[in-house]
């Protein structure tokens, strides 16, 4: 793998500010399932992508991959500029290592479908603890902005509750609340409201879309809401088996799909 | 019964051989409470080794454990005690050889624990505090172990049982402790049934104390993961051991995990 990316050169730890994600010939297999198959896909910085397709599509790993959760099999990934599997050290080409990839992270959060609280420490802890620790902020001002932010997930009055007591729509305000106060350039939405209740769908929903309608923030959604897909993101990609299958703006992906399988697929999705 | 009759006056056998178990109970406490000491720290220490991403640490925290598991806590006394001194002339304590090989056996079993409870977090966990760009160190030091601590408890109060028990081994190398003074009792004539049965009751108080200080220690852990406590089957309103539980209830304790 390591000779396959030096052969590809200099491309690969190129800054270009043009795009803030970038897959090029992304290849990932878990063993003898191939999961993606020589993806190549950009996003701008600001963008809000959404990608759906049928489940095993690949999607979640796409996430996964850009959170670091998952090495690729061959291909690269780039985000601003800085390739997630290999680093420039004294004019060499090197396996990324953990600062390397601590580097990259600061630019990334991601939310999760089962929101991932931590049990051992309350709301407030749960989002201070990591600037704290990890990007090294003061402790009264993590807590300062946490409070901010769970006043604009509406939580202010759960800053002191352990998460186990919060409802699911409650707990996925405070991962978040959680992954905001790291202030990330990317957020990674993956399947954030397929654990909920039904009715505490559009209360996460409306939150998300809030701040996807604020800031510069990139977003990347995988989700199985179509309403949802349509109301976030200026941009939707359709996956089928490891391949983008359809690009473009969601009027014309959800009106009008030019690909038999997202027409399939959206047939599928709606009629359930 | 308690422990205080030391100096009382007690008619007869019990009188004659109180004063000799309660020094061999305080012997024996000591070594518990060291080779306890020791074995934790080491179980930590091998169990997180185990988990290395370094294939070299790995391997040393695998044939540390397969060693000490393998062998016999006797076996590794002798060496510790008698076969050392030949190979390197250094004569241990013989107290301290004794902790030494409680803790040195027992840190083998307990760093399987924590390994076990380690990987029972859910990875879930894990992931999460990658994407929140902890250290490793903090992933571990904030995120898993605190969370993996309640699990290590109840596997753990049985091997600190297992130590306890262990310690009469000690009596081999002439530490005082508890078995060897019985022993002495018995060979100089105190009645046998009577300094046994003082023996078997005295070790049960240990190990029993050693029980209800991990459940406190579990439950206080458990409070601070958000779970309820020994036995509490998941529910929080559910305080072990105070309730008086009717027949009908107690099997809905396992049913309701």
């Amino acid at each position: 793998m390591a000779t396959e990316a030096s052969t590809r050169n200099d491309s690969s730890v190129r800054t270009d500010p043009q795009w803030m994600i970038r897959f090029d010939k992304v290849v990932k297999r878990f063993g003898d399932l191939t999961v993606l198959r020589e993806l190549d896909f950009h996003v701008r910085p600001g963008e809000r992508v959404t990608l759906i397709g049928p489940s095993g599509s690949g999607k979640t790993t796409i996430l996964r991959l850009l959170m670091t959760l998952e090495r690729v099999t061959s291909g690269t990934i780039e985000v601003d500029g800085q390739c997630l599997s290999h680093m420039r050290r004294g004019g060499e080409l090197l396996p990324a290592d953990e600062r390397h990839l601590r580097q990259i992270r600061k630019k990334i959060g991601m939310v999760f479908q089962q929101f991932n609280l931590f049990p051992n420490m309350n709301v407030l802890r749960n989002i201070t603890e990591a600037p704290v620790r990890s990007l090294g902020v003061p402790r009264e001002q993590a807590e300062e902005k946490a409070r901010e932010l769970l006043e604009m997930v509406g939580l202010a009055d759960k800053a002191l509750e352990h998460p186990s007591r919060l409802s699911g729509g409650q707990q996925q305000r405070v991962a978040i609340a959680r992954a905001l106060a790291m202030e990330p350039e990317v957020l990674l939405l993956d399947e954030v409201t397929s654990a909920l209740d039904p009715e505490l769908v559009s209360g996460v929903q409306d939150l998300l879309r809030d701040i996807a309608h604020r800031g510069d923030l990139t977003l990347l959604c995988v989700t199985h809401e179509m309403r949802f897909a349509k109301d976030i993101s200026d941009r939707v990609l359709m996956f089928d088996q490891g391949q983008i299958v359809e690009d473009g703006p969601p009027e014309q992906i959800f009106s009008a799909p030019t690909h038999q399988r997202t027409r399939e697929f959206l047939q599928a999705v709606l009629n359930a | 019964m308690t422990i205080s009759p030391c100096s009382a006056e007690l008619p007869g056998t019990l009188g004659e051989a109180m004063p000799f178990l309660c020094e061999g109970a305080v012997i024996t406490l000591q070594s518990t409470l060291g080779g306890s000491l020791l074995a934790i720290a080491i179980a930590l220490l091998v169990g997180l080794m185990a988990m290395s991403g370094h294939a070299w640490v790995r391997g040393v925290a695998r044939v540390y454990m397969e060693f000490f598991r393998g062998t016999s806590v006797l076996v590794q006394l002798f060496w510790i005690f008698y076969a050392m001194p030949i190979l390197t002339g250094f004569q241990l304590d013989k107290s301290f050889a004794g902790i030494l090989a409680l803790g040195l056996n027992l840190g083998a079993y307990g760093s399987e624990v924590v390994r076990g409870a380690v990987q029972s977090v859910p990875q879930g966990q894990r992931e999460a505090a990658i994407a929140l760009n902890f250290s490793p160190y903090h992933r571990m030091r904030y995120v898993i172990l605190p969370q993996a601590f309640v699990g290590m408890i109840p596997p753990m109060n049985n091997l600190l049982i297992e130590l306890l028990k262990a310690t009469s081994l000690l009596s081999v190398i002439t530490v005082a402790d508890l078995t060897y003074q019985g022993r002495l009792l018995v060979n100089s004539g105190s009645d046998q049934l009577i300094v046994f049965a003082l023996l078997l009751l005295i070790y049960f108080l240990f190990s029993y104390l050693i029980t209800l200080i991990m459940r406190f220690v579990e439950g206080r852990a458990a409070r601070m993961v958000g779970r309820g406590g020994p036995g509490s089957g998941r529910r929080k309103d559910r305080r072990w051991s105070r309730r008086p539980v009717s027949p009908a209830e107690t099997p809905s304790v396992e049913g309701a995990r």
